[in-house]
């Protein structure tokens, strides 16, 4: 067991006992925020995608001690700025979603690309996402949906 | 929905009771057994029940997938959740409602033909009585059969059915913690097992003094082959098992299996005969024939499978699991404890994620109450490693389909034979008085594996789903061949054979068609009685604009079948170019599924098995060596990605005058089949063996 690690999550110092710790085993389970989804493990489905410092990464294989002392954001907070809200409503918009359980990673990953790029084209959104999988298929509708977001967003339909 | 045919589920639970509970003031409870996966079941049933009630579906709750709370009906399997359960919603409602207002008509001395319901309140004449559906259900009797007093709403008089509304558990998937891999429990503690390589091996040795040396705090638990670990949490329990695993050793098995599609095609198990029309060896004309593979595939769903199970008072056992058969798993987890499964063990269902058959999800529950009777009391939690997922979950059976044509000279065809065979597609737990979960084998003393059957065709089929041609074709022979003594584990995984039967079928009528010069949109419509099926092809061609684009290697291709030869009709025709390997452009369904309770939600589905279906045919084999499975991660596994899906459209032919269809699996088949005839028109060259990778195009170019 190393050091304990503190972090800022959501806006809130915490920490962390072992800091070899994944970040993902962390949240959802020292710090009981579960929304981040549990997938592979091995980096390779996108599920677990938080925001470290604005950038998405995935948590699964991310030792805790490698955030150290850094901002990190999760699904939990997507409802926290313009840019989150706009996306979940745009999900639930276009129904971008079968059994769910990729979607939070989604949101987070497009709510850092979104930040970055007001206006990206629907190839470079599927670029993005490539990190992500999608078992039951909602690909088409994610598209869309993001594509939504990011239309209302410049139009200044936000809530 | 026809008010004749019986709904299986009804007939079992016939009373309004089992359905709707109106105790609580202004909700309603629906109860079912069958189980949200992601296709959008529980809004659909909610949504006939609101309709058939005039009640407001936001003041619904559901009871789904517990199997002592609600009606005992079938796992949740064969896109039948509409067909059979959304049957039952919508006459336990009529029916209710028919009983409640007789009971208003007779406090309010009024004709029951003057009262209507407005959200759950009853009025007279079009004004307000007072009444509520839920003051009238204080002394109202629902314990009646459902049956008897049902007349659901005509078609013309639905509000609600045929609207998109909204999915009720979407929102809560997309942003908070609501799956099963989320849920803890008070006392929660955390399991692993070590997930023996086969079903074959034996557990030889164990160093359990070791383990213990190196993790005190970690319960270890051994039970014949299976060794687990208990911690206090998923981070210690993960650390243990990866410990555990370096510390066990494995039996050589005696003879592991060779290779499944030779075994397949050297199979001399007797056919069992599914349809024999006419005399195939009698038709004259030019053969065909077209011999079709297909490897093991993978449910892959995106979360491993969990489950938590907890050993309460007197030798009873609590399951929460997302199986899609809740009391199959109660009846299978009875038999390997030795206990009454429907009175013992409670089975609670809670989402995980997509899954499309019989995953993991059972075996896990197992795994869950094998670690907690080692704690009676507290609530061990299993969740799997992504490479148990991929090596301890049954599989999609591999298959070989062997089909044969004759064109006649007339270009009609006069005769079509098919053989299919594989492994069975459904060994669900609890079957026939068997456990069927791979790690109840291996226990001490070990549980009896029985041999397992394919699915009958009554049921709809197994290996020989949609191996019947639909098309009128005077002479016709299909059989299938069964490999049931084979190691490696197979069940259910979407549309079972018919996706392989289909891209079989389909592609010889391609090859049919370009022998007889004929458009393959115009020659199938030519063998089709079945105006419903004709007109989805005609459909989906013309969203298409067949023939498609003349630019140098795109060209399109179209797939069709009937679910189960029952169920809704899907045409399908995609847009692929070919340069080193198959890209997916577009791709055009129109799908007749009779009334569309649901549009939106239907449309859900039929993109999702578009593109899963997709992923299937240009990417996806599970690696086997010997008795082992190989794949154990997404890097071996990979499936369709964002900058690979193609853009989709969806038609739906809505028929509100007729019953509902189920709508899950109806585009798989066709997709597959879709694909490989475009890439056909595009190469020149039939590919008979999935999938359709790059390496499987440069071997058939150079063959």
């Amino acid at each position: 067991m190393t050091e304990a690690v503190e972090f800022n999550v959501n806006g809130v110092r915490r920490q962390v006992d072992d800091g070899t710790t994944p970040l993902l085993l962390a949240l959802r389970g020292d710090l009981e925020l579960r929304g981040t989804r549990h997938g592979c493990a091995t980096g390779n489905c996108g599920a677990c995608t938080v925001l470290v410092d604005g950038q998405a990464m995935t948590s699964c294989i991310t030792p805790t001690e490698a955030v150290s002392g850094r901002n990190i954001e999760t699904i939990e907070a997507l409802g926290d700025d313009t840019i989150g809200r706009t996306l979940l409503r745009s999900f639930m918009t276009e129904q971008a979603g079968q059994c769910g359980y990729c979607v939070a990673g989604i949101l987070v990953e497009a709510k850092a690309l979104l930040a970055n790029n007001g206006a990206p084209s629907r190839a470079e959104i599927a670029a993005v996402l490539d990190g992500h999988l999608c078992r039951c298929g909602s690909h088409h509708r994610i598209l869309n949906a993001i594509e939504r977001a990011a239309g209302e967003l410049s139009e200044g339909q936000t809530s | 929905m026809s008010t004749t045919a019986a709904s299986p589920s009804l007939t079992d639970n016939p009373l309004c009771s089992a359905w709707l509970d109106f105790s609580a003031d202004g909700r309603v409870t629906l109860k079912t057994a069958k189980v949200e996966i992601g296709q959008g079941i529980l809004t659909a049933l909610v949504q006939i029940a609101a309709d058939e009630l005039d009640i407001s579906p936001d003041r619904f709750d559901v009871i789904s997938g517990h199997t002592r709370l609600g009606p005992v009906e079938a796992g949740t399997s064969s896109s039948l959740s509409i067909e059979v359960t959304g049957k039952a919603v919508r006459h336990a409602a009529s029916a209710s409602r028919k009983l409640l207002l007789d009971e208003a008509a007779t406090l309010l001395q009024a004709e029951t033909s003057t009262l209507s319901i407005v959200d759950g309140t009853v009025y007279v004449s079009g004004r307000d009585s007072s009444l509520t559906v839920w003051t009238l259900a204080r002394t109202v009797n629902l314990n009646q059969p459902a049956m008897e007093f049902s007349s659901p709403k005509n078609p013309s008089a639905r509000r609600l059915i045929g609207t998109s509304m909204a999915r009720i558990d979407l929102q809560a998937k997309a942003a908070s913690s609501a799956f099963i891999q989320d849920r803890v429990e008070d006392g929660m503690r955390h399991g692993r097992v070590v997930q023996p390589p086969s079903g074959l091996r034996r557990l030889t040795a164990f160093d359990a003094d070791a383990l213990a040396a190196q993790f005190p705090d970690v319960t270890i638990v051994r039970d014949g082959s299976i060794i687990g670990v208990i911690a206090a949490t998923e981070a210690l329990a993960i650390r243990a098992i990866e410990a555990a695993s370096q510390l066990v050793t494995w039996s050589e098995p005696e003879s592991p299996p060779q290779d499944i599609l030779g075994a397949l095609g050297e199979l001399d198990a007797p056919p069992e005969i599914v349809t024999d029309t006419g005399d195939v060896s009698a038709a004259s004309g030019t053969k065909f024939s077209l011999t079709v593979t297909k490897p093991y595939t993978a449910h892959a769903s995106i979360a491993p499978s969990c489950a938590i199970a907890t050993w309460t008072g007197e030798n009873k056992l609590q399951v929460i699991s997302h199986t899609q058969s809740p009391h199959g798993l109660a009846d299978g987890l009875g038999v390997v404890f030795g206990l009454d499964g429907p009175r013992d063990v409670t089975v609670i269902h809670k989402p995980g994620a997509g899954t499309f058959g019989h995953s993991g999800q059972d075996d896990a529950a197992l795994d869950a109450a094998l670690l907690a009777k080692a704690v009676p009391g507290v609530p061990v939690r299993v969740l799997w490693s992504r490479a148990d997922d991929f090596q301890a979950s049954p599989m999609g059976p591999a298959m070989v389909v062997h089909t044969e044509g004759t064109l006649d000279d007339n270009g009609r065809i006069s005769a079509l034979t098919i053989e299919s065979r594989s492994q069975p597609h459904a060994r669900r737990p609890g079957r026939g008085g068997f456990a069927e979960m791979t790690n109840a084998a291996l226990l001490d003393p070990p549980l009896p594996v029985p041999v397992p059957v394919d699915v009958p065709p009554l049921r709809g089929g197994g290996a020989d789903r949609n191996a019947t041609p639909l098309y009128a074709i005077e002479n016709v022979h299909v059989q299938k061949r069964i490999l049931a003594d084979w190691p490696v584990r197979t069940s259910a995984l979407r549309g079972l054979g018919a996706y392989a039967n289909i891209y079989a079928l389909e592609a010889l009528m391609d090859d049919m068609a370009d022998a007889a010069g004929q458009c393959p949109v115009a020659f199938r419509v030519a063998h089709l009685n079945d105006k419903r099926a004709a007109h989805v092809i005609e459909q989906a061609a013309e969203m298409a604009g067949w023939p498609g684009p003349a630019v140098d290697g795109e060209a399109l291709g179209i797939g069709f079948s009937q679910y189960k030869n029952k169920s809704a009709y899907s045409a399908i025709v995609v847009h692929v170019r070919l340069d080193d390997e198959v890209r997916l452009l577009n791709a055009y369904a129109a799908v007749d599924c009779g009334e569309a309770i649901n549009p939106d939600g239907i449309r859900n589905q039929i993109e999702g098995s578009i593109i899963q279906a997709a992923s299937w045919t240009l990417k996806e084999a599970v690696n086997i060596d010997g008795d082992r499975i190989a794949t154990n991660g997404w890097d071996n596994y990979p499936i369709l990605k964002f900058s690979e899906v193609p853009s989709i459209k969806v038609e739906l032919v809505d028929r509100p005058e007729l019953p509902p269809l189920g709508v899950g699996e109806t585009a798989i088949g066709p997709t597959g089949a879709a694909i490989g005839n475009a890439v056909k028109r595009v190469l020149g060259l039939r590919l008979a063996h999935l999938p359709l990778t790059r390496d499987a195009i440069q071997a058939a170019i150079n063959a």
